[in-house]
């Protein structure tokens, strides 16, 4: 199933497979490993459209709300 | 000479490195973007003296802020690169690495946290590296020591193999294909530190965490900062700097101009250490015993909070709340840089994407955060007439950090970018790099204070001996007296709070004021202007136009608050 950053639940992970987004925006978050075909899992999510938090590799990753919506992933693995 | 340059990701041990080559101590600390300026020191190699430069941590050479900015600037200055890689994130530290070996620089790679690699099962094939990138690739561990020798011997055997311009897809299919062949990753249990990692930035773990921090570290800096005044600088200047400076108040006459400026005005023929007002007495006094014992305290927290890797959590907890203000959550790092010392926070306001934020952000702080000398006079005079008036004090500040912020994000044009950080994993702050910093933290206020305060209090004599400061006070009075309620003659303090604010409240209480003229005195000086070394990096940082604005908003909203004050107190 595919599911933004946002509607993903803590602790889901997958594979990302689209971030809809300008150059920009790809570039930022390719120079932080977030890039289409990487294995992702979601960490948690602040309250009131707060950052998403992620865990990918070795690192984590903090992504404001509107960014965390435009990344788009395959959620393999429910907890 | 030769210029060395240590380039690499955020956070991936620059710093520490640079010091060990130099010898220069820099402030590191376990976030992204500890250094937002270059530093440069010398080494020696095979005799000949080579310049290191530590350059600001960048994910990519397309800059996406100004710290990054500076930091592909500086590559075109280089004859060699040293590319500091995060041996614990191979893939992510290897797309800089190309991307810096497509501009055919010649540079060694200097793998990092080599000693964290084992017990994250991770194994590295350090040939196999070597011989696909074709540069001399070195293990090193910036905190243990491990492998900066032979770092230093390879130095010599930088080299620049061909390498073509890629795009940035072939450049992380490059990255793919070098990781899979040399790293290989083996799962392991998750370890409690990991579990607490998580809880911090977890909605509502994470709100108790953060919470529970921030109350501790206020209370360990009070407590350590009130130890050190009873039980050290208070009896070493009570019981052995006074006598002393009572003999040479009566080898001087116990009077007169030159005993005036050196001891200090006698009362009841008695030094006051505070009114005194010599240099000294009070001179002395102010930046040793009321000032660097919070100096002390403040910034031995501040590094704890900064080497654990606790900050960037705090960052994501603030998030949603910092963007009322018009920043996101990472500009709570220099905000709370800013209650030891308002430069290095506007310096920091460097890692923040955009210029409006930038403004914002610099302006908040020098309004509306206290840095460590004017907390530390507010205690010890705002404090004595009363706990609950330092609170207003403190609420006040707060209060005019919120609405500020609210009102500048209304009125600027733009919006306030998005977080997006990368959160490291906690470490166990190594004492040598906490106590080396809080070393050079406190070294620092002592240099660069010391000389402005006993300035201050020279100068302040002088005026008042020539009545300059009557003829001002005269001048101001309808302003001073009028909306703020003060005592004319305080307009001395508030032109004193220009040099620096401890000086200044300092000066507040040698007039008799009462607690509400002491409170709206010290929010007056905190909001006013800061200090003249804050105006100067605001100045550089800003550039005139936006400086000029600042400095007004400064002056509009310290008369506002200091006037709502007087009417409502």
């Amino acid at each position: 199933m595919i599911k933004s950053l946002n509607d993903m639940n803590p602790e889901e992970s997958g594979r990302v497979c689209e971030i809809k987004g300008g150059q920009g925006l790809i570039n930022r978050l390719n120079s932080l490993g977030i890039r289409t075909g990487k294995k992702i899992t979601k960490v948690s999510s602040m309250l009131l459209h707060g950052p998403v938090t992620i865990q990918i590799d070795r690192t984590k990753v903090a992504i404001g709300f509107g960014m965390a919506g435009k990344i788009f992933v395959e959620v393999d693995k429910q907890p | 000479m030769i210029k060395i340059l240590l380039m690499g990701n955020p956070n991936v041990g620059k710093s520490v490195i640079f010091s060990r080559l130099t010898g220069v101590r820099v402030v590191s600390s376990n976030y992204p973007g500890t250094t937002v300026s270059y530093t440069s020191g010398f080494m020696k190699i095979d005799n000949r003296l080579v310049e290191i430069i530590d350059v600001p941590g960048t994910y990519t050479l397309e800059p996406t802020c100004e710290a990054e900015r500076i930091a592909s600037e500086m590559l075109k200055t280089g004859d060699i690169v040293i590319n500091i890689v995060d041996a614990t994130n191979l893939e992510r530290n290897l797309y800089l690495t190309l991307q810096l070996m497509e501009m055919k620089i010649p540079m060694i790679v200097a793998l990092n946290m080599w000693d964290d690699t084992k017990h994250r099962g991770i194994s590295i094939n350090l040939e196999k590296l070597r011989e696909i990138l074709g540069i001399p690739v070195i293990p090193t561990s910036g905190l243990t020591g491990q492998g900066i020798k032979d770092l230093v011997t390879d130095i010599s055997k930088a080299v620049s193999p061909p390498s073509p311009v890629r795009s940035r897809d072939e450049r992380w299919s490059s990255v793919g294909s070098i990781t899979d062949q040399v790293q290989q990753i083996s799962h392991r249990h998750h370890r409690w530190f990991e579990r607490l990692e998580d809880a911090s930035v977890k909605p509502k773990t994470g709100i108790v965490i953060a919470a529970a921090v921030l109350a501790c570290s206020f209370m360990v800096i009070r407590f350590i900062g009130e130890f050190l005044i009873n039980y050290l600088f208070d009896p070493i200047f009570n019981f052995l700097w006074l006598p002393a400076l009572m003999k040479l108040s009566t080898f001087m006459g116990k009077s007169g101009l030159l005993h005036d400026v050196i001891v200090g005005k006698l009362f009841d023929g008695e030094i006051h250490f505070i009114e005194s007002f010599g240099l000294l007495s009070s001179g002395l006094y102010v930046p040793f015993a009321m000032v660097l014992p919070y100096i002390i305290s403040f910034y031995f927290i501040l590094g704890l909070l900064e080497d654990t890797g606790y900050l960037p959590r705090l960052a994501v907890l603030l998030d949603t709340a910092m963007h009322k203000v018009g920043l996101h959550g990472f500009a709570i790092i220099p905000s709370l840089l800013g209650f030891g010392c308002n430069v290095p926070a506007v310096m920091a306001t460097r890692v923040l994407e955009s210029k409006r934020e930038r403004f914002i952000a610099a302006t908040l702080i020098s309004i509306a955060v206290p840095c460590a000398s004017a907390q530390a006079m507010i205690f010890g005079l705002v404090g004595k007439y009363g706990g609950q008036y330092v609170a207003i004090v403190y609420a006040t500040l707060l209060l005019v950090w919120i609405i500020l912020g609210i009102l500048l994000n209304r009125m600027l044009k733009g919006f306030s970018p998005e977080l997006l950080i990368e959160i490291p994993p906690y470490r166990i702050p190594p004492w040598g790099t906490v106590m080396q910093k809080l070393w050079g933290r406190t070294r620092g206020f002592l240099i660069e204070a010391v000389p402005i305060i006993l300035a201050a209090v020279l100068v302040i004599n002088i005026l008042f001996v020539f009545g300059i400061f009557d003829y001002i006070a005269a001048f101001t009075a309808p302003v001073i007296k009028g909306v703020l309620g003060l005592p004319e003659e305080s307009v001395t303090a508030i032109i004193i709070g220009l040099l620096r604010k401890d000086a200044a409240l300092g000066m507040l209480a040698l007039s008799a004021m009462t607690a509400k003229q002491m409170v709206i005195g010290s929010v007056v000086l905190t909001m006013f202007f800061p200090c003249i070394a804050t105006v100067i990096v605001l100045f550089r940082e800003l550039g005139l136009k936006d400086f000029l604005k600042s400095a007004g908003i400064m002056l509009l909203s310290s008369m506002t608050a200091g006037g709502i004050l007087n009417v409502i107190l």
